[in-house]
């Protein structure tokens, strides 16, 4: 039912834009618009899920006890050291040959490229959000965390309501980054037969070799990460809402590749 | 033949695929050190750009970041392939004669390099401005000309500012290599799915390929870190 809603729905934006699209966009238009729909549906599961995974990797990731940290490090460590490529064929093509694995509970899913996507997208964003989110915590300032265990916060109130919210508001611009490449890791996911963005312009290429279908493609992956970055600046001013104006607003303007050259 | 764990189809020579995935990790570094070279140029002319007194060339350099940033590299690295390759075979059938497709592992690089230059811009441009007024004011008072400035001064201390973000930069380029095999070249990836599906046991060589990887990850951290090392050892450190 909601492939069916989709469906008119990108009928129905293409029919609105047909007038003013070039002919051989119109030609595969739904197909354009379909799997823009599938690679934003992929984007926002396992950008959610991926934060999920990530919030307490990045705590075990910074936690005293070594049981702790040291396998979170490894996590951290192996899935971005890796090509997401080489992580999605090992969990499509790799783990299909254990028969085993066909035989078990989750073979549905494993055999299934979608949700392989899904799995491996989430696991790979997990792994550099929780980098991120670390980077967030241990910027939360010595003072405030003091702060709050004199007035007698235990650990997990003063996670909640100091250490965490805080670390969130310093790793944000850091986060949104991370969201774009995730959207650009998407693309990957038409070498394991979902057919999003990617794998829709791929699919028409392979019909009419027209280089065109990259260039529309291209266009809406960069609207896509238009809007993010949009949404994303938007609410990092509501999130540092508290703070007023800032007094370095000249030396602002320097990219952050500047602020992280300088040793600390 | 009785092998319980599977590890002898990773033998050197005909019986084994340890060598091919050895050729294959070889091409994937050579295309990692080819693109990084030919990226660090473009970068380095693209950062120039958007420090250019003109709008227009400014305009351009920007708008190459932002396109690139926006895209998937796969659809880059498609779009260079497929496009130099029609753009290649066209001239030729113009010209009067046939050739079989362009050298995928230029294409390659073409791809690569393209995506490294676009972040390292940025980075460049970081490095540039990071470098205190005073010093540059300096240079000038001491009467040294504009370009004694940039190459005694400048250039020098960019290096140091620039060099977190290249090794960042390195290691995704690294990875991204990856992304060449979906055009047919033998790398490393692709040498691992010919090897798994001939052998039908292709867990065992992406993992050996993830291994690769993440071995190639671990040189590269040692030697960003000695390289950040040597390259601050001018530099106090404040209280950690």
């Amino acid at each position: 039912m909601i492939a069916d809603a989709l469906k008119s729905v990108s009928e129905g934006v293409c029919s609105v834009i047909g007038p003013v699209t070039p002919d051989n966009f119109v030609q595969y238009c739904p197909r354009f618009i379909d799997g823009f729909f599938t690679t934003f549906e992929l984007l926002a599961i396992a950008s959610v899920l991926g934060l999920m995974v990530a919030v307490p990797m990045a705590l075990a990731r910074v936690s005293e006890n070594r049981l702790l940290s040291i396998p979170a490090y490894t996590y951290i460590y192996v899935f971005r050291g890796t090509p997401l490529l080489v992580q999605l064929f090992l969990f499509y093509f790799g783990l299909a040959q254990f028969e085993a694995v066909q035989n078990s509970f989750i073979w549905p899913v494993l055999r299934d490229g979608w949700w392989v996507a899904v799995i491996v997208l989430t696991i790979n964003t997990s792994a550099y959000v929780a980098e991120i989110l670390r980077g967030g915590i241990l910027g939360v300032p010595n003072g405030e965390v003091e702060a709050a265990r004199a007035c007698g916060m235990p650990a997990s109130t003063r996670y909640r309501r100091v250490i965490l919210p805080q670390a969130f508001r310093i790793a944000w611009p850091a986060y949104g980054n991370e969201v774009i490449l995730l959207m650009k890791g998407t693309a990957l996911a038409s070498t394991i037969t979902v057919l999003d963005l990617m794998g829709q312009s791929r699919t028409i290429f392979s019909r009419n070799y027209d280089l065109m279908n990259f260039v529309y493609a291209a266009v809406l992956y960069l609207m896509l990460s238009g809007l993010l970055t949009w949404s994303f600046r938007l609410f990092e001013k509501r999130l540092n809402r508290h703070t007023g104006p800032r007094k370095t607003e000249g030396s602002s303007k320097k990219p952050d590749t500047a602020k992280a050259g300088v040793p600390a | 033949m009785a092998d319980p764990t599977g590890l002898a189809l990773l033998q050197w020579g005909d019986r084994g695929w340890g060598d091919d995935l050895a050729t294959g990790a070889l091409i994937t570094v050579e295309l990692a050190l080819v693109s990084l070279a030919i990226g660090l140029v473009i970068g380095l002319l693209a950062a120039g750009a958007k420090l250019s007194r003109t709008a227009a060339i400014r305009w351009i350099a920007e708008g190459y970041t932002n396109l690139i940033r926006g895209v998937p590299e796969f659809l880059v690295i498609l779009v260079v392939f497929f496009g130099l390759d029609q753009l290649a075979t066209g001239a030729a059938s113009s010209m009067g004669f046939r050739i079989d497709g362009i050298s995928k592992f230029w294409a390659g690089v073409a791809g690569l390099s393209v995506i490294f230059g676009a972040y390292a811009s940025e980075v460049f441009r970081g490095a540039y401005l990071a470098v205190p007024n005073g010093q540059i004011e300096a240079g000038f008072a001491s009467g040294m000309s504009a370009a004694r400035v940039f190459f005694r001064i400048r250039l020098p201390q960019m290096w140091r500012y620039a060099l977190p973000g290249l090794g960042n930069l390195w290691m995704v380029l690294l990875k991204d290599t990856s992304l060449v095999s979906v055009i047919a070249l033998d790398e490393l990836l692709r040498q691992a799915k010919i090897a798994g599906e001939t052998t039908r046991d292709p867990f065992l060589f992406y993992m050996a390929a993830a291994i690769i990887y993440l071995v190639l990850t671990i040189i590269s951290d040692i030697g960003r870190q000695r390289l950040e090392a040597r390259a601050s050892r001018g530099v106090q450190r404040g209280a950690a």
